[in-house]
């Protein structure tokens, strides 16, 4: 098996609540319009897209926190597009995800090291302590973070145990939606080599979801460009910025500012 | 990387000391209401009624806050008060906590069916006028301390629900429950680890000032005398006995209603007190 995931024909629609009749019930809004792709494994997959574009609501999909209406999705063969939570339990091990906002994502009253453990121990774990311990080092905290809250890191530290807390499940696919979006220049290059240090060093295959191509090109070898609910491009890194398709891709490359204005993408 | 982040402390302000010593200190004198009282709170003597407190001249000695018309003994009065008002507090408190933070947890996570029936329910009950609806409950449960806890708790359960409905609404859409969720943890499971710690600081503000409610609760039944048996020393009813004589004897009034304002102001305080010493997160 070479591919991790194959998405055939993926459908979505969620129901429209503020145009919920008194009776009856809500319109649904389709937000994926027929999305067929493979993630093949080891691969770092780019998922770009404007704002309402869909590529949030496809993550959600892909590690099944949203059902969706039609198509299907099979992770390493199994088909998981319609399975119900207890049926799923025993794959969550294997597919992960990291949030946009760690200071949402991690529980504002547990601490770091019981953040990290819980998972673990939900999968049956036995050395969890030792695990938390490992995880911190990958993502290069110190191991005495584990006795803090989330509110004692920085943004950049937060981020860090929304990755060590995914990948201490080990486990063969992490989603990444727009981790890092809300840090600042500096914390998102060390996010980012730290991420892709982590993909080569463990064998990860990774989704990345971001809005910003410059982040996109720095790390993924594979890219989706996704408007209004369709994929519009689907291709090598490369092949993407040297010779754009789709005239949607061409906009979110000319919206990249760049140090010289005339310096082509190569 | 280590900084100095995690070395915040937490200021203890004045009011939970202030406030949890008052309510220590009547915790203890309630308990021990049987050793500590001057008097018997039911021994009447005509003789000696209305006697001012010890600083007025033509106080008694041994009746430390003067005594009412009857010549009964406020102190001991207000010692054996306490002991009915700390316990309605206590038990009608805790309960109601208990059922109302359950019904809306489960209303503001769950959502669904158990949110429209819960929801429904507590509009329903908003309904009634609450004062009313508990000296009604009491009327047709007859006077007694199992009646003033279960009209307190079948009326004021509403309150928990629905503040604990919103917060629980609020924190059901964190990304943490979401990443629960991808962890593999079960909607209970959440719930119970994941809601409940972030929703437990509001609950227990609620909880203190729902104390300080059930207070004023048994001393409103007790003023209207539909508290426990008609003699018993209360608060509420010691409070209607020395309105009317209030020109006569200032005391009969002031001394009762005074532990009153203090207890109920210090369940408040607590509540807030304890919020501000122990939540680990920095608001």
């Amino acid at each position: 098996m070479t591919e991790i995931y194959r998405v055939e024909g993926l459908h979505l629609s969620l129901a429209d609540m503020t145009r919920k009749p008194l009776l009856g019930a809500a319109p649904r809004i389709e937000i994926l319009k027929g999305l067929d792709f493979t993630i093949p494994r080891g691969a770092v997959l780019g998922i770009v897209g404007g704002s309402g574009s869909g590529k949030s609501t496809l993550g959600r999909a892909l590690v099944r926190l949203l059902e969706p209406s039609s198509g299907s999705i099979r992770f390493e063969g199994t088909d998981i597009t319609h399975l119900g939570e207890a049926a799923l339990r025993p794959l969550r091990r294997r597919f992960q995800m990291i949030f946009q906002d760690p200071m949402s994502s991690l529980n504002p009253r547990h601490r770091v090291g019981g953040i990290i453990a819980a998972p673990l121990r939900l999968h049956g774990f036995d050395d969890v302590a030792a695990r938390v311990g490992r995880a911190l080092d990958h993502v290069g905290l110190p191991r005495g973070f584990a006795a803090r809250y989330p509110h004692e890191l920085s943004g950049g530290q937060r981020q860090r145990v929304g990755i060590a807390r995914a990948i201490a499940l080990e486990p063969e696919f992490i989603l990444a939606d727009e981790i890092v979006s809300g840090l600042d220049v500096s914390s998102q290059a060390q996010v980012l080599n730290l991420l892709g240090g982590l993909v080569r060093d463990l064998g990860l295959t990774l989704a990345f979801i971001s809005h910003d191509l410059s982040v996109i090109r720095r790390l993924c070898s594979r890219v989706i460009v996704l408007y209004q609910g369709r994929i519009v491009e689907d291709r090598e890194t490369a092949a993407l910025f040297a010779d754009p398709q789709a005239a949607y891709t061409r906009e979110l490359l000319d919206a990249i500012p760049l140090p010289d204005p005339d310096q082509p993408w190569t | 990387m280590l900084d100095g982040r995690g070395a915040i402390q937490h200021r203890a302000g004045p009011r939970l000391w202030l406030s949890a010593l008052w309510l220590g200190l009547l915790v203890v004198l309630a308990l021990g209401a049987p050793w500590i009282a001057p008097k018997d709170p039911l021994a009447q003597d005509l003789m000696l009624g209305r006697l001012p407190p010890f600083w007025i001249d033509g106080a008694e000695p041994g009746y430390w806050l003067g005594t009412d018309s009857l010549g009964r003994d406020v102190l001991s009065r207000i010692l054996w008060g306490a002991r009915l008002a700390l316990t309605v507090a206590l038990v009608a408190g805790t309960l109601t906590c208990l059922i109302g933070a359950t019904l809306g947890l489960m209303a503001g996570f769950l959502r669904g069916a158990s949110d429209l029936v819960i929801s429904r329910l507590v509009d329903i009950w908003m309904a009634f006028p609450p004062v009313l609806f508990s000296i009604l409950l009491v009327a047709v449960l007859g006077p007694g301390l199992f009646s003033i806890i279960a009209a307190i708790v079948l009326i004021d359960w509403t309150r928990f629900a629905r503040v604990v409905r919103a917060e629980a609404m609020t924190q059901g859409a964190m990304d943490y429950v979401a990443s629960a969720q991808v962890a593999g943890r079960g909607r209970i499971g959440t719930m119970a680890l994941e809601i409940l710690p972030n929703v437990l600081p509001t609950i227990g503000v609620l909880l203190t000032l729902e104390m300080g409610i059930a207070v004023i609760v048994e001393a409103i039944l007790s003023f209207v005398n539909l508290s426990i048996s008609t003699d018993a020393p209360t608060w509420g009813g010691m409070i209607a006995e020395g309105r009317t004589s209030v020109h006569q004897a200032w005391w009969v009034l002031v001394f009762p209603l005074l532990a009153l304002f203090l207890t109920v102001l210090s369940f408040s305080q607590l509540g807030e007190g304890l919020k501000d010493r122990f939540d680990p997160v920095l608001r």
